[in-house]
């Protein structure tokens, strides 16, 4: 067994521990923090496919930036197990219902996607993930749509600082 | 020739030819965990020394000066009774996140080591993204301090992580479009090639006034972002007692404490690497006989030379400047440095594509 191989099985066993722990955490800050754990190991396997910018944006934007709001705002909550709310059961039942059908869905629409059978991820080659190619494919195949998202991100900063203003 | 280069590449070749190539890796790997381990003590020793040196001699004091000769064991003999202390755990804390935080600040510190080039050819991971990397990691030291100061359980720990979220969030700003306005001069974020093209020349010198305010715009968002006074809110001592750390104790308040003085040397390496050229010796454009002169000057030593020159300058700042407040601190970043630093990458990029620099 390679160590690409033991590095790939033990990332994926961290990533669905750690987002079955999200889950389970009665702590909503420890959720948070598995959740970061589960970041870190999905960028690791972004390495192992050699898409090194992917894995790095994923840890700027989710584990960086994202995660850190997240806990700002839930650190200063100040959740307790006493304070929150306890769901009826009846609710418990239907959201486990929905997901199960939405996870039925899923794995029945990968199972017949049949451009995907028969074909390997590329391990430690391809440079489908490397920053020029990225860039290339941005700034020439997409640009039309990644400018307007330019916009969109512009319009909701705008958003941001109207609302935080006094009056 | 006596060379980092070549004893690595020794050590390469014999692995190889008496191992297979997974055991050769593992080695490689235990090598490389051995040599990160003892920077990070030897680094921590000679920093907290030299800090406490710079404060002296800033006010015409002798400073540390019994333990060894010119106290230069003061700090090995501080590390010892930091190592006999009692770590506490107080009785309200998150006892799984207190004791974590610690070693996950000291692994992300350890995780930026990876691309840094010490020395021609000698580096861990010389990966095509390298700088971006950097910015990347250091940014998830945060978490870390934020996990402290909340497993803590007290309202000074709390305060202390809170504004040290805010701080090193907003500056990491400056600091990733300073660090963009050389690499739109460089068309790479490989450490190696931004090496490379500092041959003729250092960026500060090369890339005329828009490379000097990105320097200054750098060194100031990076002492901010290392929690350095004049930016230390997050542990003002006069208000906070110790800021985020404020509960630990022993072994566990030094690894804090050395995180510190580790990040604090690898933003001066990386700042080297952008600005004067990594390990690259002093170049000027075409003067062949300077150039050889200054090539005989070992590569890691340019390194450490001009990465300690930036530590104290750093050192240098704190002892110089009084503390900002918190509302100073986030409008000076929001209002003055974030537009400046986003102007002059604009005019970077006019220099670039105009070809102005050298």
């Amino acid at each position: 067994m390679s160590i690409t191989v033991v590095l790939f099985w033990f990332l994926t066993a961290l990533a669905l521990l750690s987002a079955i722990m999200v889950l389970l955490s009665k702590n909503p800050v420890h959720s948070v923090l598995w959740l970061i754990v589960v970041f870190f190991a999905i960028s690791g396997h972004y390495i192992l496919l050699n898409a090194q910018f992917l894995a790095i944006v994923n840890l700027i934007v989710y584990a960086g930036a994202i995660m850190v709001l997240f806990l700002f705002v839930i650190m200063l909550m100040n959740l307790n197990a006493e304070t929150e709310p306890q769901k009826n059961t009846w609710l418990k039942l239907a959201g486990a219902i929905s997901g199960g059908s939405l996870l039925l869905i899923l794995v029945s629409v990968i199972r017949s996607a049949t451009d995907m059978t028969g074909r390997t991820a590329q391990v430690g080659e391809g440079n489908i993930g490397l920053i020029s190619n990225l860039g290339k494919a941005l700034f020439s195949e997409y640009v039309v749509p990644f400018e307007i998202s330019s916009v969109l991100f512009l319009s909701a900063m705008v958003g941001a600082v109207v609302i935080g203003k006094k009056d | 020739m006596f060379s980092l280069q070549g004893i690595t590449n020794g050590i390469e070749k014999w692995l190889h030819n008496n191992m297979s190539a997974n055991m050769a890796l593992l080695v490689e790997c235990a090598i490389v965990i051995f040599l990160a381990i003892s920077l990070f003590a030897i680094l921590g020793l000679i920093l907290v020394l030299m800090e406490r040196k710079v404060a002296a001699h800033m006010q015409i004091r002798l400073g540390p000066n019994r333990v060894g000769p010119f106290g230069m064991l003061q700090t090995t003999a501080d590390t010892l009774k930091l190592l006999l202390k009692e770590g506490l755990t107080p009785d309200g804390a998150d006892k799984f996140l207190f004791n974590l935080a610690p070693f996950v600040i000291m692994i992300v510190a350890m995780l930026i080591l990876a691309p840094i080039a010490f020395a021609t050819g000698f580096q861990i991971w010389d990966l095509n993204i390298g700088v971006l990397y950097v910015t990347a990691i250091s940014s998830i030291s945060v978490i870390a301090i934020l996990m402290a100061g909340w497993a803590s359980n007290n309202k000074y720990s709390m305060l202390g992580a809170m504004r040290s979220g805010a701080q090193i969030v907003s500056y990491e700003l400056s600091a990733g479009l300073s660090i963009i306005s050389i690499v739109v001069l460089t068309g790479s974020l490989q450490i190696s090639e931004i090496i490379e093209s500092q041959r003729n020349g250092w960026w500060l010198f090369k890339g005329h006034i828009p490379a000097v305010i990105a320097f200054v715009i750098f060194i100031i968002a990076v002492t901010a972002e290392t929690n350095r006074a004049p930016f230390d809110l997050a542990e003002a001592e006069s208000e906070l007692t110790a800021g985020f750390h404020t509960e630990y104790s022993g072994m566990r308040f030094a690894l804090f404490f050395l995180a510190e003085y580790i990040n604090i040397f690898i933003v001066c390496a990386i700042g080297a690497t952008l600005f004067l050229g990594g390990w690259m010796p002093l170049h000027i454009g075409s003067w062949q006989g300077f150039n050889h002169i200054m090539d005989f000057i070992p590569s890691s030593v340019w390194f450490f030379g001009k990465t300690f020159l930036l530590i104290f300058l750093i050192m240098w700042f704190r002892w110089t400047f009084p503390r900002l407040r918190v509302d100073q601190l986030l409008s000076l970043e929001w209002k003055y440095l974030l537009p400046i630093s986003m102007f002059n990458l604009l005019l970077m990029t006019v220099v670039a594509i105009m070809g102005w620099h050298f």
